[in-house]
């Protein structure tokens, strides 16, 4: 058992108080996984901020020294790289307009891997930040003071622990490339096979978790030029086993549930907002929820808003 | 492990002072202001209003399982909670004004219950018997093994519902989602509008009747022919679910048996 949630703001008034709502839905999903939790963030971006690659990375380590990671990245791609922490996460981001080189963001992600093995790269883009920790979801949300995030919108996750490890890393969300994430309550049978199908693809994994192999695996379908759209109804084909997805987009998040649909999914719209989760009663506290219209998302039948 | 210990420091603080919830919003009440406030709180549960943005879902259904208690309940702000009005076992009234979530209803014997809004997964689960109307759509297993009494629901409802019923009849204004009435053995299952895919796979004895399109028969479901006894039933369930409609238009569906016991010669009907 786990709990989503994401809210997506229709009216950008209420975008500074994203990380808030959200943060109160995380807490209410606390009993469906209490082991870690995690949120993607994408901050209000535009044709200025989406010109900057951004990074979010995980350390171990409290006392990480993220200005001299920086300065030497910095020194690496020849330009400055900017930091803005939150807890064990930090986002590294600088500018991507580079005259004659290959994708600076690609570049900085490979140097990290090579020179700092024992740091996690969350997430890769120009509006997305991933931050996720073992704990009660409370915990997580004061640790990294979600309740501050401002954003267009945000995808939450609690996760309760069935099939691999309670880690940072095992945590969701999950990121599937460029500015996208995924999040997943269920639990695939195929994944081992998968995972190894999609190493000889070129795809990498970071866990033996088998969410990470549905990120993976809409990753690959994106990356041979399929819309999400399409990618995802592939997915029905190719994944077996129980799951809700919600997949978070630079432009807004997608919903899917496996044609059997066991795992429960509840979305909700009202002309502010658009709300997923797990259940009602996360949505419940949301302002103008009474007067939402509210339904239950069809089996192997996406969803989306903003996406394409 | 954090977490555990301290649920269990709580649990064991509640379990040294007794009702301490209970009693210490009373003490607190009546150490503010003496009469009055007294009062009002003691009509408040005597006249059977639940507000569940303050008061606690345990709180309600212990009210409702009180021997010659109170008759008519009203609750409001549910919000999606689990486990509303569980376990009643009186001939008692049940308001629900919102949605809620989990299991509500479930395991009802004798009650009225009626929900203004949503049903979360489970609505009326194992009931025994009385009434159990939801005015909004429901979720999945709806009336999921349940032996006795009525479960209405006005709108849609997704998913499994009906699976297992054991007896109680269960009728659906709008659409119901695939799976349902799986390995229903007694009971009817009434829709009025659609039936999602696989509909009474290996149904043993219930009745399906749908008045809209079936998506497809689970196995061993077959259609049966709809005899004036069958109208005539139809007439009465719907009459009592208080929804108007036109019996004759509905089309009746139910076992093959021929699933009933594993014979390899009836293995193609899976």
């Amino acid at each position: 058992m786990c709990g989503i949630v994401g809210l997506y703001a229709k009216n950008k008034k209420l975008r500074p108080r994203i990380g808030e709502y959200v943060s109160d839905m995380l807490i209410e999903m606390s009993d469906r996984g209490p082991d870690s939790a995690g949120l993607a963030v994408y901050p209000p971006s535009d044709a200025k901020s989406r010109k900057r690659w951004k990074l979010t990375v995980f350390s171990e380590d409290a006392r990480e020294n993220w200005s001299a990671l920086a300065k030497s990245l910095g020194e690496h791609l020849g330009g400055d790289v900017i930091i803005s922490k939150r807890a064990s996460h930090c986002v590294l981001s600088g500018s991507n307009v580079r005259k004659g080189s290959g994708n600076v963001m690609d570049k900085a992600g490979a140097w990290i891997e090579a020179q700092r093995p024992d740091l996690t790269v969350m997430s890769a883009g120009d509006t997305i930040e991933i931050y996720k920790e073992k704990g009660l979801p409370r915990d997580v949300v004061k640790k990294f003071n979600f309740r501050d995030v401002g954003a267009s919108h945000a995808i939450g996750h609690t996760r309760m622990a069935t099939e691999s490890a309670v880690t940072t890393e095992h945590s969701h969300p999950f990121s599937t490339g460029q500015d996208l994430c995924l999040v997943h309550n269920g639990s695939l049978s195929n994944h081992n096979r998968l995972r190894d199908y999609l190493k000889t693809q070129g795809i990498s994994f970071k866990t033996d978790n088998d969410s990470e192999v549905a990120a993976g695996y809409l990753a690959w379908r994106l990356g041979q030029g399929h819309s999400l759209q399409k990618s995802l109804m592939h997915a029905v084909d190719d994944l077996d086993g129980f799951y809700t997805f919600a997949i978070g987009t630079r432009d807004g998040f997608a919903v899917l549930r496996d044609p059997i649909a066991c795992k429960p999914a509840v979305l909700a719209e009202t002309r502010d907002w658009v709300a997923m989760s797990s259940e009602f009663r996360a949505i419940a506290k949301l302002p103008g929820a009474k007067d939402a219209k509210i339904w239950e998302p069809e089996p192997g039948k996406v969803y989306s808003w903003g996406a394409n | 492990m954090a977490t555990r210990k301290k649920k269990t420091t709580k649990k064991a603080a509640r379990k040294k002072s007794g009702k301490k919830v209970v009693r210490k919003t009373s003490s607190k009440a009546s150490s503010k202001t003496s009469g009055k406030k007294k009062a009002k709180a003691a009509t408040r549960s005597a006249s059977g209003k639940f507000d569940l943005a303050k008061d606690t879902t345990r709180q309600l259904n212990k009210a409702l399982h009180k021997p010659g208690g109170t008759k008519v309940f009203t609750v409001t702000n549910p919000g999606g909670k689990h486990s509303v009005a569980v376990g009643a076992m009186d001939d008692i009234t049940v308001n629900v004004q919102g949605h809620v979530g989990y299991y509500c209803a479930g395991m009802n014997q004798s009650a009225t219950i009626d929900v203004h809004g949503n049903a979360g997964p489970g609505v009326a689960e194992n009931m025994m018997s009385g009434t159990v109307r939801i005015r909004g759509n429901a979720s999945q297993y709806a009336g999921a093994t349940s032996h006795g009494g009525m479960l209405i629901i006005e709108g849609d409802a997704s998913s499994r519902c009906g699976i297992s019923l054991k007896g109680a009849d269960i009728i659906v204004k709008g659409s119901i989602g695939h799976m349902s009435a799986f390995m229903a053995q007694a009971g009817n299952l009434v829709v009025c509008g659609d039936a999602g895919a696989d509909l009474g796979d290996s149904v043993y004895e219930a009745v399906i009747y749908v008045g809209g399109k079936v998506e497809s028969l689970g196995a061993d479901c077959v259609e049966k022919p709809m005899g004036k006894k069958h109208v005539k039933q139809l007439e009465t369930l719907l009459k009592q679910a208080g929804i108007k409609d036109d019996a004759s238009r509905f089309k009746r569906y139910g076992s093959a048996r021929k699933l009933y016991n594993f014979n390899i010669d009836n293995a193609g009907a899976y």
